[in-house]
């Protein structure tokens, strides 16, 4: 990591199990205080903050060797990590390396959900951040108007949207497993945001009619159960009246569990003979992990549909390296531009250590 | 043809369809992909009117319901479980019921067959020339069937549940039914089974109150014992004590205790004869 140039260091799905990633996510306050705080860090002239469900990266452009790892520094005194804890699970990757991973995520290609266009925008909204506070520069511009480029190029030229099985699908794929049909489940959305309003909908196509909504603020409760034509919950409601209902979607972005093993166990009590399904999208997580262990209470989180995802990932291998390929030679198109740059903006005298290239081993670590 | 088959080979025949439908559903499981529903529904109406062949031939030649000795008694408990799964297979999600139908109808009737002591001898004369107790262990024999399938379902509730708590929710898995559909049709077949078994016994002791000495102690006590298990365990389940996966554990326990009880239940103070194994009629 000791090298100037544009990097990108972070934890994703890949290389952190959920329950780290849980330590590591930053809700948008913290973002935003991030952000501040790394504008002031010296020799780093660009920066941009990728933060979703299933990864946090830092894309940066430093001017001398020690400033990705200030990033890095920065980011774990506030997350209250060590240094040595965040390596183990922390990817790290330089120049062309980090222009394709970059084009990768944004094509859904390093997905959990492989091929979900969801991370195309949270690439965008990232990168419109990075430019309304002024982190972003000329490097950081042309590598994000690149990858958008590209990710679309991608998606249009190969097939690896085809087929794709989104978090929302799997989890009324589950549901239905438990239940036989929907139209008589009584579904609780915990969060109103869009994951949790994008699984609503995906239950209603597919007969679900009995929709509460409950958030942190009522407003936007009632404003998507409007939407949705369902009803609205006061939130602090949500535990005492968690027995009224069959599936439980979590998708808020509150810091602690929402749902405890009591309620859960005091739920079930009342209900005894009718499972619980509970969905939990968020990150942190929303629904207390020890309930899975209770009879008849089933519990998925982020990574858990995820691996079912994964189930048809390998019938889309040969569309995954065509789909590489494709973005490996816009990657180096790219970095053929952007390297000049990057090269006049080192002190002088510092020796490049080697040219950038995809065999280079930088490094990934992971579980 | 049919003048050139015994009763046996009717048998035979009928539990190699069974056989045939458990290897290729079997074989459709290892391989992760559905096998059609409807080629093993027809596979399975052949394989029971073949061993309704059988049934009825033996029926013919031993003057009544087959029920003489442990053989018969195997093969109208799984002749009792393949008509409920033709019933009830077509409104279900029938294709792994059959499948599972399929594998304890196979085995049980293979085995059956190939034991010959167990159709060496039968006992004669078992139900006194009255058609009331033959009706009683008629229909004794046929909740046991439903008890058969009640235990398949309970099987596949538990394969379910396990399915979605360890998060394997994919190949053979997935045509698995519902948890909430298992848990009603089991239900429903335990209500049913234990109708059933009720009225067979409060025929068979309207019976035997008149005649007390024509029963052996150890028969009634096992049947009684398998009735009021039973009857335990509708009423936990009732009274929402008994659910999900101990209520099926309980149902595959259960079944499995009263097969096994079928021996002191075929035990009887009647001598058995050897076996004359019936030709079919032209």
């Amino acid at each position: 990591m000791n090298e100037a140039g544009l990097f990108v260091i972070g934890a994703t799905h890949q290389t952190a199990p959920l329950a780290v990633r849980e330590r590591l996510s930053l809700d948008a306050a913290a973002a935003a205080a991030l952000h501040s705080e790394l504008a002031g860090l010296p020799g780093l002239r660009e920066f941009a903050l990728l933060s979703t469900c299933n990864r946090i990266e830092f894309y940066g452009v430093a001017e001398t060797a020690e400033a990705a790892a200030r990033v890095q520094a920065a980011f774990c005194a506030r997350q209250r990590v060590t240094i040595e804890e965040f390596e183990k699970f922390r990817l790290s990757l330089r120049g062309l390396n980090a222009v394709q991973h970059l084009f990768e995520v944004a094509s859904g290609l390093n997905s959990q959900m492989l091929g979900e266009t969801e991370i195309f925008g949270q690439v965008k909204e990232a990168y419109a951040v990075a430019q309304a506070k002024r982190s972003a520069g000329p490097v950081l511009n042309r590598v994000f108007q690149k990858t958008f480029q590209a990710a679309k190029f991608a998606r249009t030229h190969s097939a690896i949207t085809e087929g794709r099985v989104s978090v929302a699908n799997v989890a009324v794929e589950l549901a239905l497993n438990i239940f036989g049909g929907l139209a008589d489940a009584r579904i609780l959305l915990l969060g109103a945001g869009e994951i949790g309003e994008k699984t609503a909908r995906a239950f209603q196509s597919r007969g679900a009619t009995g929709l509460t909504v409950a958030s942190r603020r009522l407003e936007q409760a009632m404003e998507l159960a409007t939407q949705l034509q369902a009803s609205a919950l006061p939130f602090d409601q949500r535990e005492a009246r968690l027995a009224d209902f069959d599936v439980v979607v979590g998708s808020t972005s509150a810091p602690e569990t929402v749902v405890s093993h009591a309620a859960t166990v005091a739920a079930i009590r009342m209900r005894p003979a009718r499972p619980l399904f509970f969905i939990d999208l968020a990150l942190p997580r929303d629904i207390e992990p020890t309930v899975a262990g209770l009879e008849n209470v089933f519990l998925y989180n982020l990574d858990d549909l995820a691996k079912i995802a994964e189930q048809n990932r390998a019938a889309r291998e040969s569309e995954i390296v065509k789909c590489r390929a494709l973005l490996s030679g816009r990657a180096v198109a790219l970095w053929q531009q952007v390297e000049p740059h990057i090269e006049a903006m080192r002190p002088p005298g510092e020796v490049r250590s080697r040219p950038a290239d995809l065999s280079s081993p930088d490094e990934v670590s992971s579980v | 043809m049919s003048h050139a088959l015994t009763d046996r080979q009717w048998l035979w025949i009928a539990a190699e369809f069974y056989l045939v439908v458990f290897l290729t559903g079997t074989y459709a499981q290892v391989r992760g992909r559905p096998h059609s529903s409807v080629f093993t529904y027809l596979l399975m109406v052949v394989g029971y009117f073949c061993q309704l062949m059988g049934l009825y031939l033996r029926g013919r030649l031993v003057g009544g319901c087959p029920l003489g000795n442990y053989f018969e008694i195997l093969q109208f408990t799984t002749w009792s479980a393949t008509t409920l799964y033709l019933v009830i297979g077509v409104t279900f999600r029938s294709s792994m019921l059959g499948y599972f139908t399929a594998c304890l109808t196979a085995v049980l009737s293979l085995v059956s067959l190939a034991v010959p002591s167990w159709d060496a001898a039968r006992r004669t004369d078992i139900f006194g020339a009255n058609p009331w107790i033959e009706f009683h262990a008629a229909l004794a024999l046929f909740s046991y069937g439903v008890f058969a399938l009640l235990a398949l379902t309970s099987l596949m509730f538990l394969l379910r549940n396990y399915s979605l708590k360890s998060k394997h929710v994919g190949g053979w898995f997935s045509f698995l039914p519902s948890i909430l559909d298992l848990d009603h049709i089991g239900v429903r077949l335990l209500g049913a089974g234990l109708a059933l078994l009720t009225v067979s016994l409060g025929v068979g002791a309207a019976w035997w109150l008149r005649n007390t000495g024509s029963v052996d102690w150890p028969k009634i006590l096992c049947t009684v014992a398998v009735w009021a298990a039973y009857a335990v365990v509708f009423g936990l389940r009732s009274g929402r004590k008994l659910l999900a996966g101990r209520f099926a554990w309980t149902c595959v326990a259960l079944f499995a205790a009263a097969l096994l009880s079928l021996g002191a239940v075929n035990a009887s103070r009647h001598p058995a004869t050897p076996t004359v194994t019936a030709q079919a009629t032209p």
